[in-house]
């Protein structure tokens, strides 16, 4: 489980979250909505343990299994090698990576769909590969919480939608607590169960089940633009909620 | 390839990847091992290779013989020590510059960047000045190459912690700082006595190598050396950006000052018995990048022993190139400086390319 308690961050006299409490138990998802600059960011450092609370605590485990949005690519190591830096905290200071690690680092890779690139160097592959192997490294940590930093910001349609299925995966066993952060409210109606809505103008944010919160009146003043609620049906036939600003469709005149 | 499935193309790449990384280290030990025979060869007076192996032979055998031929003297009192200080110094310099340019995510920075050298220098500056000689004049370098780092953390710490940028500027800071002491310390000192010392102390050389002076340098730089090597992998993880290292368990601040405190034992040990040796430190870890990759559990030994091999070549040529020695900081910025250049423009030429 991880969450924040009663947290409070402020950069000199401007507050970035107030009283911030939500938490997230092992089996369901949080995605973490909102617009740039609301404190998304500051949110996930704090849970992370790397941003310090002015008041509060944080809830979290000793590790957790955390996703940047991109990587360290200075230093040319082979991406089976940076998975296995996700073993470093069961090694302790002195220790090496043995068989037994280079085994849950490649099946890490298999879970997260990137046991092909395990031979290449990981400055050489491209953004959505080096995220796939970023999460596999976080699944080798062992940890039952993975946090995602922005895992959709910087994949085009086509590596959303492998996304959204890979955390869909990971969700299904409902063996970990896993939170992201995303400008999207339909990542969050695809993939997640809780979402927490940054909202504007020092308004407390938002926390609940995904059907309670993303609702076009709460995402309006989320976003401020009109939003609106569509009905799709799926390839068999179901019907799926999605949620489109107003300008939308609008075609230019 | 293209027809090959994963699971038969993997395991092929990693065995290809294997038998490159034998062959380089193979490569590398073949390198050193001749540099170090030649060595103890040539010179004013020259011995066989076989004659000088055989010497080696009987003199790791039974160390205690008596040495009655003016060749075995050379050979096991003159050369061997030399060359043995010479490989120790070497192999430290390399693999402390791997493991700073790691902890640095820089590959442009070197040992001389804490301050350790300069301050080191003052430390023997002041006891040449002063008459000492022999272990307290070491001890003296040794420790004012400690205070040197220990002030560069005090300076650096802010609000509890360090950043890498806080950490180069305050080791420029007090290198110039003992840099402006040891040039006071030359302007003052004897010009007949002290100063010719100092000035070619300050140039490093391993001419005045014994086995006592091996003996000395040897524990810190060993020591410090295996502590370092055995922290090969957390120098992977210690070479990600902060909050990566930070997720991964890792107490970074502490652990990169664990890392500075095992560099100034190496660097400290090492300038203390042939001065100041610039170059090693960045030249050759950046060969063995481009050899064997960046993953430091096949970087730091590779390091070691191409640092070895290269600090028994120049001190070779420094000692058999010209009639007189040439101090060894001129060979190797002759040496290194162009090479450094030639790295700096790669560097970032691939930078800005991708």
């Amino acid at each position: 489980m991880i969450g924040l308690d009663n947290a409070t961050v402020r950069f000199g006299s401007r507050s970035i979250i107030e009283g911030l409490s939500f938490s997230v138990p092992v089996g369901r998802t949080l995605a973490i909505l909102g617009p740039n600059g609301r404190g998304k960011t500051t949110t996930l450092k704090a849970m992370l343990g790397f941003q310090r609370l002015d008041d509060g605590r944080r809830v979290a485990p000793d590790i957790v299994g955390y996703v940047p949005q991109t990587g360290t690519s200075n230093q040319r190591y082979r991406a089976l090698d940076v998975v296995v830096m996700g073993r470093a905290a069961h090694l302790g200071i002195f220790g090496q990576p043995g068989p037994e690690d280079f085994r849950i680092a490649h099946s890490a890779l298999e879970r997260a769909g990137a046991a092909r690139f395990a031979d290449h160097y990981f400055d050489r592959l491209s953004g959505g590969e080096r995220q796939l192997v970023l999460l596999a490294r976080a699944i080798a940590t062992g940890s039952q919480v993975l946090v995602l930093d922005e895992p959709a910001a910087a994949l085009d349609l086509h590596n959303q939608e492998r996304l959204l299925t890979l955390l869909n995966a990971l969700r299904q066993p409902r063996d970990k607590a896993i939170v992201f952060t995303t400008h999207d409210p339909n990542h969050a109606l695809s993939s997640a169960d809780d979402a927490l809505l940054m909202m504007p103008d020092g308004q407390p944010p938002l926390f609940g089940p995904v059907a309670e919160t993303i609702t076009p009146e709460h995402l309006e003043s989320l976003y401020g633009v009109p939003m609106r609620v569509v009905e799709l049906s799926g390839p068999s036939g179901e019907i799926h909620r999605a949620v489109l600003p107003a300008f939308a469709g609008i075609r230019a005149a | 390839m293209a027809a090959l499935t994963q699971d038969e193309a993997a395991p092929m790449v990693r065995r290809a990847h294997l038998a490159r990384q034998t062959l380089v280290f193979a490569g590398l030990l073949a390198l050193f091992a001749v540099a170090f025979v030649v060595s103890l060869c040539v010179g004013r007076f020259s011995v066989p290779a076989t004659r000088a192996l055989e010497l080696i032979w009987l003199g790791v055998t039974d160390p205690w013989r008596e040495l009655t031929t003016i060749e075995e003297r050379i050979v096991l009192l003159v050369r061997a020590p030399r060359v043995v200080l010479a490989a120790l110094a070497g192999a430290g310099l390399a693999l402390s510059g791997a493991a700073l340019q790691g902890v640095f995510r820089n590959p442009l920075v070197s040992p001389d960047i804490l301050g350790i050298s300069q301050g080191a220098a003052f430390g023997g500056a002041l006891g040449i000045m002063l008459g000492v000689w022999g272990f307290p004049l070491i001890s003296m370098v040794f420790i004012s190459g400690m205070a040197a780092v220990i002030l560069v953390g005090l300076i650096s710490r802010i609000n509890g912690r360090s950043e890498t940028i806080t950490v180069i500027l305050s080791g420029l800071v007090v290198s110039s700082m003992f840099s402006a002491v040891v040039s006071l310390l030359q302007f003052v000192a004897d010009p007949n006595t002290s100063l010719p010392a100092i000035v070619y102390w300050l140039m490093g050389s391993f001419a005045t190598a014994t086995w006592e002076r091996t003996l000395i340098a040897a524990p810190g730089l060993i020591i410090g050396g295996v502590l370092l090597w055995m922290l090969r992998f957390r120098l992977n993880i210690l070479s990600l950006d902060e909050s990566e290292a930070q997720s991964l368990g890792a107490r970074t601040n502490r652990e990169r000052w664990m890392v500075f405190g095992l560099i100034a034992v190496i660097v400290g040990s090492q300038v203390a018995v042939s001065g100041i040796i610039g170059w090693i430190g960045i030249v050759i870890p950046h060969a063995c990048r481009l050899l064997v990759g960046h993953d430091h559990r096949a970087l730091l030994p590779a390091s070691v022993v191409l640092g070895a091999g290269f600090m028994v070549i120049i001190d070779t040529l420094a000692r058999t190139a010209t009639a007189a020695e040439i101090p060894l900081g001129v060979i190797t910025a002759l040496v290194g400086a162009p090479i450094f250049a030639m790295l700096l423009r790669n560097h970032y030429r691939e930078r800005n390319g991708s």
